[in-house]
């Protein structure tokens, strides 16, 4: 059966083989075809030599997670050979260099296997060692051009945009392109019973990774104090930042920078400078993965008790310990939300897409100046260095930064005293001053204990008003803080909760359960602490299930501990093998669930 | 740390700086540590030195990091915004503070457990950053908070108050920051005000990275025979090497000076450095013998004091960054944000 825009394509190659390239044309190829895609890169911890994967789901139906199957595998590397033929569903396609012979045992009679002598054409056609190593990753763009009738218009329009200033290489990738493309329908007939075909899908969406959005976020959102230590998968969110300011912040006088990043020497360097810079009055933020959390703790906790603005990007990856650094988990979450020894707790966003880092991003900063605290924005890998397609960015020419309750001189001058922790409001958020502005806005920032009067203090009422008072300001984020999405079905008294990367599956799972007739109501959570929207979603339901990632059911822990959730209606499902989450995997997990149930 | 305020008295006579304000008003709340602490003596030569410099007491922060040390910030210039971080990590914090807001001065205040063991990461790095800012080291080779521990600048064969001597190398902190390339580097002792205040002066109106590091004897854990770090000790083996008299950009140079042994240097902000070289063989602009005079002296069981190397030419952090000169943090966020036209523009590239 013919299946049109529905396809998913996997290319293995070798690390360090220059196949990222490749893969992105071939994807944005498909994209400018007007045909919604998802792309997942599945990369070692490595630059040159391990395998890697680049998987392209081809979706007109416009889901946003992976899939959990291959139809068209482009099989490049010699040393995963064997399992990457293994991965794909029968009746569908392999293709592979035929420039040097398989083993016999390699073979399956469920799939057609299509060989392509790419390494043979390459050799014949292009000088030097790396131009044919390069030349090879094109050709096989053009191959699945061939199959799946990508319109090489498209491609060849890419590339004259890509190579705009380099006219020689537009040459050379079109030569290869056409090599692949011409070989390919020499083998078999194409276009593959699985194709694609030009839509209008896509028109008003970009493709953009999470930490490139991110980046572009923190631009927006003011900052001008970035400092960072290199930590997959977080290291393109600081790399982006500062492109964008090479672009746009250069103070056009001068020549000068109007932002200042500092590579730190570690962790506990990096979050130190963005308390700094916070004291001072700058926007300022931080980007790191889990164990640049678990180093940055004391000075997050710091900064809770002394109620510093911080704003940290957790780009999540698989944990506990160095765990694997190029998967992804939501394995943070508790250790986030309270981070730091001693009473501590912490406001987290959590985007869903790229689009929402962006946004997220200049939300963060103004809830950090708001409530003086450090929010922590949980993306992960697959959010933050994967490319996904999403809605065009847009900016409010309205914004106006909230930069919370700061004294300027003026104001200072006219007051009689400042005590820097006083709750003059009753929303539990002091008044601040910022230092070099006015003598009487001086004041001994310190996290031991103090008072409401910012007075060092031993006293134990005095030790307690003021960390009582910080669960007023809790209860205040609560009710500012970015609220759930929450969606309805027809039924019923099941639902699904989930927080950020899980949105795309679960949102394609409630679509398929609900053609089986299961039909599940979803709030998806956007922060912590948990607005009442969440209770009473909670409340209206009598079977929850929470989909997350990770092994230990974080976010449902956090429901139970924050707003007293019913845990006995509270499902886990848990999805921790450092992929992204599938749909497929949450349909089974609530068809699974439902069954327990009907046999109980 | 104290939460008692000094009483506000002051003579109509008292002296008054170039703000009209008088010493009293660079004071802070009562010191809280031991009776005879050096650290005392220290604060009262930073509250000197930085009257005497007319230093607006809201532009400068003063910051810490845990330990005895730390807690003097509370004890100078009220008027001074303070930042008492965590343990090890001021120099962090400072470089932050100083990325947001260049135009204000920068005192750390810190000690040899704090910058020498915990902190030394940080120390490094911020010395590496030329981090604009006067770096102040209580040094007593004790950790006072938690009862006499041997921190890393104890010196080999130093006698703890109980126990069997130390048997580890000390870290110097002068002979470290001068292998990591510190701009200006200084020693003296709490005990010798009249040398430590003009170099605290000097630290203070450095463009870049100065580094005071002080002896500042521990009268409760380490200020018995055979520690290294005692008074008597100090007193005994103190070698003044190059002293300075520090002269405000308004001022003339009014002594006279006898030109084989002192010598001016003009500082960023037009004010002037008048070296007195009191040991002839000591060069302060090179690094190399700086570093071979000081291992020399160490070894001799001597503690050379003064001002110990001066680097003048090299830039400090924001200016090896390219940064503007406005403060980052006064920069109106609305100027800093491209608008909804060009973050159209900008998506072409990502269709």
């Amino acid at each position: 059966m013919a299946t049109v825009n529905d396809v998913v394509i996997k290319i293995a190659t070798v690390n360090g083989t220059g196949s990222a390239s490749a893969n992105s044309l071939l994807m944005k190829s498909i994209f400018r075809m007007g045909i919604p895609v998802v792309g997942k890169n599945y990369f070692p911890s490595n630059i040159q030599g391990l395998p890697t994967w680049y998987e392209i789901r081809v979706t007109g139906d416009g889901y946003q997670s992976r899939s959990n199957r291959v139809d068209v595998m482009v099989a490049m590397n010699a040393q995963t050979y064997a399992r990457d033929m293994a991965d794909v569903k029968a009746g569908g396609w392999l293709i592979y260099d035929s420039t040097w012979p398989r083993g016999q045992q390699l073979d399956r009679d469920d799939i057609t296997v299509i060989g392509i002598p790419f390494s043979r054409l390459c050799n014949e056609n292009f000088d030097g060692a790396r131009a044919r190593i390069l030349m090879k990753n094109i050709a096989y763009v053009g191959a699945v051009a061939a199959l799946l009738g990508i319109d090489l218009d498209v491609i060849t329009k890419l590339l004259e945009e890509t190579f705009a200033a380099k006219a020689h290489l537009i040459e050379s990738n079109m030569t290869a392109i056409q090599l692949g493309f011409d070989a390919a329908r020499e083998t078999i007939s194409c276009p593959l019973p699985m194709s694609v075909a030009a839509m209008d899908e896509t028109s008003g969406s970009i493709i953009m990774d999470g930490n490139t959005a991110a980046g572009l976020g923190c631009m927006y959102a003011g900052a001008t104090v970035g400092a960072w230590y290199p930590i997959t998968p977080s290291t393109s969110l600081m790399d982006a930042f500062r492109d964008f300011c090479l672009q746009y912040r250069i103070d056009p006088e001068s020549g000068k920078r109007t932002y200042c990043i500092i590579q730190a020497e570690d962790e506990l360097a990096a979050i130190g400078m963005v308390l700094g810079a916070a004291w001072n009055g700058a926007r300022s933020f931080t980007p790191t993965s889990g164990p640049g959390i678990s180093l940055m703790s004391e000075f997050i906790g710091y900064a809770y008790y002394a109620e510093i603005p911080t704003v940290i990007f957790n780009v999540q990856r698989t944990g506990p310990s160095t765990g694997m650094p190029t998967r992804t988990q939501q394995c943070d979450i508790i250790s986030c939300a309270f981070a730091s020894h001693g009473d501590t707790r912490h406001v987290l966003l959590f985007p869903a897409d790229p689009g929402e880092c962006f946004y997220m991003a200049v939300e963060a900063f103004d809830m950090a100046e708001r409530l003086q605290t450090p929010v922590i924005v949980m993306s992960d890998l697959d959010i933050g260095m994967n490319d996904w397609m999403i809605p065009e960015l847009e900016w409010d020419e309205n914004y106006v930064p909230d930069r919370g309750k700061v004294l300027n001189a003026e104001q200072l001058e006219e007051m009689d005293k400042f005590y820097r922790y006083l709750d003059v409001d009753g929303d539990g958020i002091p008044y601040r001053s910022l230092p070099g502005v006015h003598p009487k806005g001086a004041y001994f920032t310190r996290g031991s204990g103090h008072t409401k009067f910012g007075a060092y203090t031993e006293d134990s009422a005095a030790y307690q008003e003021v960390i009582d008072r910080l669960l007023i300001k809790w209860e205040t984020a609560r009710t500012i803080l970015p609220k759930p999405v929450i969606r309805f079905s027809k039924s019923n008294k099941a639902g699904i909760i989930t927080i950020g990367s899980g949105d795309g599956a679960c949102e394609e799972a409630l679509n398929r359960l609900a053609k089986q007739d299961v039909n599940l109501n979803y709030c998806r959570i956007k922060a912590f602490p948990f607005s009442e929207e969440v209770s009473d979603f909670i409340r209206q339901h009598d079977v929850v299930y929470v989909v997350e990632q990770n092994r230990d059911a974080q976010l449902r822990t956090l429901l139970i501990n924050d707003i007293e959730a019913d845990q006995s209606k509270l499902v886990p499902l848990l999805h921790y093998d450092g992929m992204p989450i599938t749909a497929g995997f949450v349909v089974d997990g609530v068809l699974l669930e439902i069954a327990k149930g009907q046999a109980a | 740390m104290s939460y008692i305020a000094k009483p506000k008295v002051s003579h109509p006579g008292m002296p008054k700086n170039k703000l009209g304000l008088t010493s009293r008003d660079y004071e802070g709340t009562v010191s809280t540590l031991c009776a005879g602490c050096g650290h005392d003596s220290v604060t009262a030569a930073i509250i000197q030195a930085v009257f005497e410099l007319g230093i607006e007491p809201h532009m400068l922060a003063k910051m810490s990091g845990i330990g005895c040390s730390s807690k003097t910030p509370a004890y100078f210039v009220s008027q001074a915004h303070g930042f008492n971080s965590v343990h090890g990590r001021m120099p962090s914090v400072t470089t932050g503070a100083n990325a947001a807001n260049r135009d204000m001065k920068y005192i750390g205040v810190s000690g040899d457990g704090d910058s020498l063991s915990i902190g030394v990461g940080q120390f490094v790095h911020a010395i590496r950053r030329n981090l604009n800012m006067c770096y102040v080291i209580e040094n007593n080779g004790v950790y006072g908070l938690t009862k006499g521990q041997f921190s890393a600048s104890a010196d080999i064969g130093s006698l703890p108050k109980k126990g069997l001597p130390n048997t580890q190398e000390p870290i110097d902190p002068a002979s470290t920051a001068l292998s990591l390339g510190a701009t200006y580097i200084a020693r003296s002792f709490s005990g010798d005000k009249e040398q430590l205040v003009p170099l605290l002066k000097g630290a203070l109106m450095h463009r870049g990275f100065a580094l005071v590091d002080i002896v500042s004897p521990c009268v409760t854990f380490n200020d018995h025979e055979g520690s290294t770090k005692s008074y008597a000790h100090t007193r005994q083996f103190y070698h003044h090497v190059a002293d300075i008299d520090y002269i405000p950009p308004t001022e003339e140079i009014k002594a006279s000076y006898d030109l084989g042994e002192a010598m001016p240097i003009k500082l960023h902000d037009g004010s002037t450095i008048i070296l007195r070289k009191v040991d002839k063989e000591y060069d302060l602009t090179s690094r190399a013998s700086a570093f071979k005079f000081l291992r020399e002296r160490f070894n001799a069981g001597e503690i050379t004091t003064g001002l110990l190397y001066l680097d003048e030419s090299r830039v400090e952090m924001h200016e090896l960054l390219g940064n503007v000169d406005t403060p980052l943090s006064q920069l109106p966020l609305e100027d800093l944000i491209p608008g909804a036209e060009e973050l159209k523009k900008l998506q072409a590239r990502y269709r």
